[in-house]
């Protein structure tokens, strides 16, 4: 077999030794060596987008990135969101808008939605739709996705201008 | 505001009843944060992983399988071909003569042919999926190549090879479900004759999440536990428990979460029931999840048809007659349990859809192929049919000089209940309130005159209709019709009360996306009035619930939701018995009453009081009650079932530069009767549109001359985004089932059913003066652009 190459992970604060195979994709090393199972995998060639995590505060596709790869960069999963019990704003967004059907792509669109909105925190709908154009949902037919990001970004900087401290 | 409940279902949900509020999906919160399980996160100790060895070839005898260097893969514990597993194959049957059904059988692993590129041959384990595709690498099979058969047309050509010995010439059912006597009378009477002619593209249901199992032998409960998302787990552990030669009580299986289904995960398929030879075999748990590449060539298909049809229709504008020939190209292998026949049996039966047709003819075939077998995919033959209905009576429009819309008007049934000229009666709805509604609205929109003036200016807009109903809530009776041999239609579904006064709500259906968590709960929380949060349910799982159908053909809230209803009102009758015998009052003189029995004198007896009782305190129950709060029901319906309708509403704007098909407005009247969560409902035809419109303009599953599939991955096989799903507006209008319990219908299909015809009418709309029509989807921007083209260089000319 291959040689293992031992790693650390840094994933939603955490840091993880491994030894992995060289191959081994970010995705697989998130689901099934750190049981992070919240990263979903729907064609394992950088097109769905279920396996969207943030590195480095980048939304990437996982199965796209060799867990190698990662070694010393901050990886965000859908797990980081919330608190247990307690969804995050983006999430109550997605349950109000019914933004999600199955579930199986909304880690995805979840994370992508996060990276997106912290680097532009006042997009346009137009902005929005193309953004949420880089992954697949087979359910929704994306609007109410639109809309769970809209909303949330609406609410993020009507709480900024209000001088809220959340 | 776009979007509207009606009355009735906003008067239910004022008076305080769940039935008819759009509230927020008990679903969420786990899926929102990654804490969801589907198959692929279900991690077993000792777990070995499994990938197939397919076969490379569309059509060929299978010379040898060398599996030594599989074997020899590092990490590859072990590797099985059919001969080696020896398992019963997957034989779905109908109850039909032999000149009109073919019974042909699927192996689980295909032994000594294949017929289909894609077509599994072995079953390699390893410890790990990387290793297990290195195994499967290293597999040499020997082929002697066959004569692929690549369509239908070919198929039945004489002197085209035969896949099966016994479908010949590639035949697998052949009806004629209505001789039309004298219909050819009617022909030469009428005064208009039309003739469409219409293809439709194969098509990938495409769940997100691919198919899955994961298999164990349980010791201890001498079982073997089967976790796959599947929409039909009794039938999987029935085929599985005949293949394996298990009773079925020595097969468990369970679906966790489920990342969509659509149609394709309501038939069994082989990898699944291969997954679970081989853990029994090894005495080690075995998981396979199907990559994206295995899902697009060799997972079930769909949606590939051709429609002949010619109608006959008097000057006035009535339809007088329709005869149809349908023919469904099914791929290699009929599916358990609907069979091939399901497409074509569908489309015949069906076909007059919301028309007074009043005579017909309707011939149906399936023919066999060299390509990946043909599923249910939400639908089913409708978008079909009614994409080619729709254009008759849209080229009927055109000769007679009746404007489309009044044309429709004049054909569509206005009195219920009706009894078709298919044998089928339609119950009650909205279909000439959807079309004038539909209408309106985008007449007040604008978009006529936006036409009108994009018209002065050289653009190319088109505005188009569909209007259709969907049967849904086919009960035993209705799927009898089709003469499976097994039949699916009734469900049963159980409500437990426990010591503390909460419900548990079981059913035999099977929720992956469509809310029942939620929509279920609602209907067993109004009729026992508890809140919401009192009532839990719990499905997917062949040990814990009652047997049932699961989850396809819109049936779970219509038939589902009705078992349902009818478990929470004899659990209720039960409360009242008991109450009323420790409160010592008449069992009439009580009621359900927010959480509690209510006597008519006042006094009331909370649940977890009469539960606690019920449970913990046997001893204080009244002479001849039985302890314990269990209570189940069973919903059948012995009509024809129901009858959701909607009219489909579409402006499209086509690019002279690419041919391209860019949608404007999307507007949707749907009736599906009392929608239980509004909300669920948008977004069940939302979602059902998008699909829709990803046939009518995108997907297409490919295969070379040599029945190669073209289709390999989400780079060749396009499926829209974002970008090109445009936003939707739904409207509700509200025609209640008189037989369900809920007065729902079913609303799970029809967005699917009406796009496809709404997009291609307004295509040919905004063509209407080059002379070219288009009748088959998906729709081609060179086939636009060159109809374009053609009428440039006419008018340039």
């Amino acid at each position: 077999m291959t040689d293992r190459q031992l790693i650390t992970l840094t994933v939603n604060g955490r840091d993880h030794e491994l030894a992995v195979d060289p191959r081994r994709t970010l995705a697989d090393v998130l689901r099934h060596d750190l049981l992070l199972t919240g990263t979903h995998i729907g064609c394992e060639h950088g097109v769905c987008g279920a396996c969207t995590v943030l590195l480095d505060g980048q939304s990437v596709r996982s199965c796209l990135v060799f867990a190698v790869q990662a070694e010393g960069r901050g990886i965000r999963t859908v797990e980081s969101l919330g608190e247990p019990g307690e969804l995050s704003d983006l999430q109550e967004s997605f349950a109000e808008h019914h933004g999600l059907q199955c579930g199986f792509c909304t880690p995805g669109f979840l994370m992508l939605a996060e990276g997106f909105l912290a680097e532009n925190p006042a997009p346009s709908r137009e902005e929005i739709r193309e953004t949420v154009a880089a992954n697949l949902c087979r359910c929704t037919g994306y609007q109410t996705i639109t809309d769970a990001i809209e909303s949330c970004a609406a609410a993020r900087l009507a709480r900024a201008a209000e001088g809220s401290t959340l | 505001m776009n979007d509207s409940t009606t009355s009735a279902t906003t008067a239910r949900a004022a008076e305080g009843g769940l039935v008819g509020r759009s509230v927020r999906r008990r679903e969420d919160p786990r899926l929102l944060s990654g804490r969801g399980r589907f198959t692929d996160d279900i991690h077993l100790p000792g777990m070995l992983h499994a990938q197939f060895v397919r076969s490379t070839q569309a059509h060929a005898r299978v010379l040898g399988v060398d599996l030594t260097a599989v074997r020899a893969v590092p990490g590859v514990v072990a590797a099985y071909t059919a001969e080696d597993l020896a398992l019963g194959p997957i034989t779905a049957e109908l109850d039909r003569p032999p000149e009109e059904f073919a019974r042909t059988e699927m192996p689980v692993l295909a032994g000594e042919r294949v017929r289909f590129a894609g077509e599994p041959i072995a079953i390699v384990l390893a410890e790990d999926p990387y290793a297990a595709e290195d195994g499967v690498e290293a597999a040499v099979v020997r082929y002697e190549p066959l004569p692929p058969v690549v369509d239908a047309g070919q198929a039945l050509t004489a002197g085209a090879g035969q896949l099966h010995p016994e479908a010949p010439g590639n035949t697998l059912v052949d009806v004629t479900l209505f001789p039309g006597e004298g219909i050819e009378e009617v022909f030469a009477r009428a005064d208009c004759v039309v003739r469409v002619e219409s293809r439709t593209g194969r098509q990938n249901a495409l769940p997100l999440e691919t198919r899955a199992a994961v298999a164990e032998w349980d010791e201890r409960a001498g079982q073997l536990v089967l976790h796959t998302p599947s929409q039909v787990p009794h039938q999987v552990r029935t085929v599985a428990a005949g293949s394996l030669g298990l009773d079925e009580q020595a097969v468990r299986v369970v679906v966790p979460d489920m990342g969509g289904g659509f149609g394709i995960k309501c038939v069994v398929g082989r990898e699944e029931i291969a997954t679970a030879a081989a853990a029994r075999r090894i005495g080690r748990p075995v998981k396979w999840i199907e990559d994206r590449r295995d899902a697009l060539t060799a997972s079930f298909l769909a949606r590939e048809q051709h429609y002949r049809l010619r109608a006959a229709f008097s000057a006035e504008g009535r339809i007088l007659a329709l005869d149809a020939d349908v023919v469904c190209d099914m791929g290699a292998y009929s599916c358990y349990p609907f069979t091939a026949g399901i497409e074509p049996l569908m489309a015949a039966a069906e076909m007059p859809g919301v028309y007074r047709v009043p005579a017909y003819r309707a011939r149906g075939r399936a023919v066999a192929t060299n390509k990946a077998p043909s599923a249910p995919y939400r639908g089913v033959s409708r978008p079909q049919y009614v994409m080619a209905v729709e254009r008759l009576f849209e080229r009927a429009a055109r000769e007679l000089g009746i404007d489309a819309v009044e044309l429709r008007r004049r054909n569509l049934i206005t009195e219920f209940p009706y009894r078709g000229v298919n044998n089928i009666t339609y119950d009650p709805g909205s279909y000439v309130e959807s079309l004038d509604l539909c209408e309106r609205l985008l007449r007040e929109e604008g978009w006529y005159d936006r036409r009108a003036a994009a018209e002065a200016e050289g653009d190319w807009l088109g505005i188009g209709y569909s209007c259709f109903s969907e049967r849904t809530g086919y009960g035993t009776a209705a799927f009898a019709q089709r003469k499976m041999a097994v039949v699916p239609g009734y469900d049963l579904a159980e409500a437990r009360m426990d010591p503390g006064g909460a419900v548990t709500v079981t059913t035999g259906t099977l929720s992956h996306g469509q809310s029942h968590e939620t929509t279920m709960a609602q209907i067993a929380a109004d009729e026992l009035r508890l809140p919401l949060g009192k009532v839990m349910l719990r499905q997917g799982d062949t040990d814990r619930v009652p047997y049932g159908w699961g989850t396809f053909a819109s049936r779970s809230i219509a038939i589902g939701g009705s078992a349902v209803r009818l478990a929470a009102r004899n659990l209720g009758e039960r409360l009242r018995t008991l109450a009323a015998r420790l409160l010592d009052v008449p069992v009439e003189e009580t009621v359900l009453d927010e959480g509690a029995v209510r006597a008519s004198d006042g006094r009331a007896l909370p649940y977890p009081e009469l539960a606690r009782i019920a449970h913990l305190r046997a001893d204080l129950l009244p002479k001849g009650i039985e302890p314990g709060l269990t209570a189940t029901a069973s919903f059948d319906h012995f009509g024809d079932g129901t009858f959701s309708n909607a009219t489909h509403g579409v402006v499209v704007r086509l690019d002279r530069d690419s041919g391209r098909v860019e949608i404007l407005r999307y507007l949707c009247v749907e009736d599906c009767g009392v929608a239980v969560n509004p909300k669920v409902v948008e977004g069940q035809c939302r979602g059902g549109i998008a699909q829709g419109l990803a046939g009518a303009l995108f997907e297409e599953v490919r295969y070379d001359a040599d029945g190669q599939p073209q289709c390999t991955g989400f780079l060749d096989y396009l499926t829209p985004t974002a970008l090109e799903i445009p936003e939707i507006s739904v409207h509700h209008l509200e025609t209640p089932c008189a037989f369900t319990e809920t007065g729902a219908k079913g609303a799970g299909e029809g967005g699917t059913i009406g796009a496809p015809a709404a997009v291609l009418n307004a295509v040919n709309d905004a063509l209407r003066r080059t002379g070219v029509e288009l009748d088959d989807t998906p729709i081609r921007p060179e086939a636009v652009y060159f109809a374009m083209d053609r009428n440039r260089e006419q008018t340039e000319s």
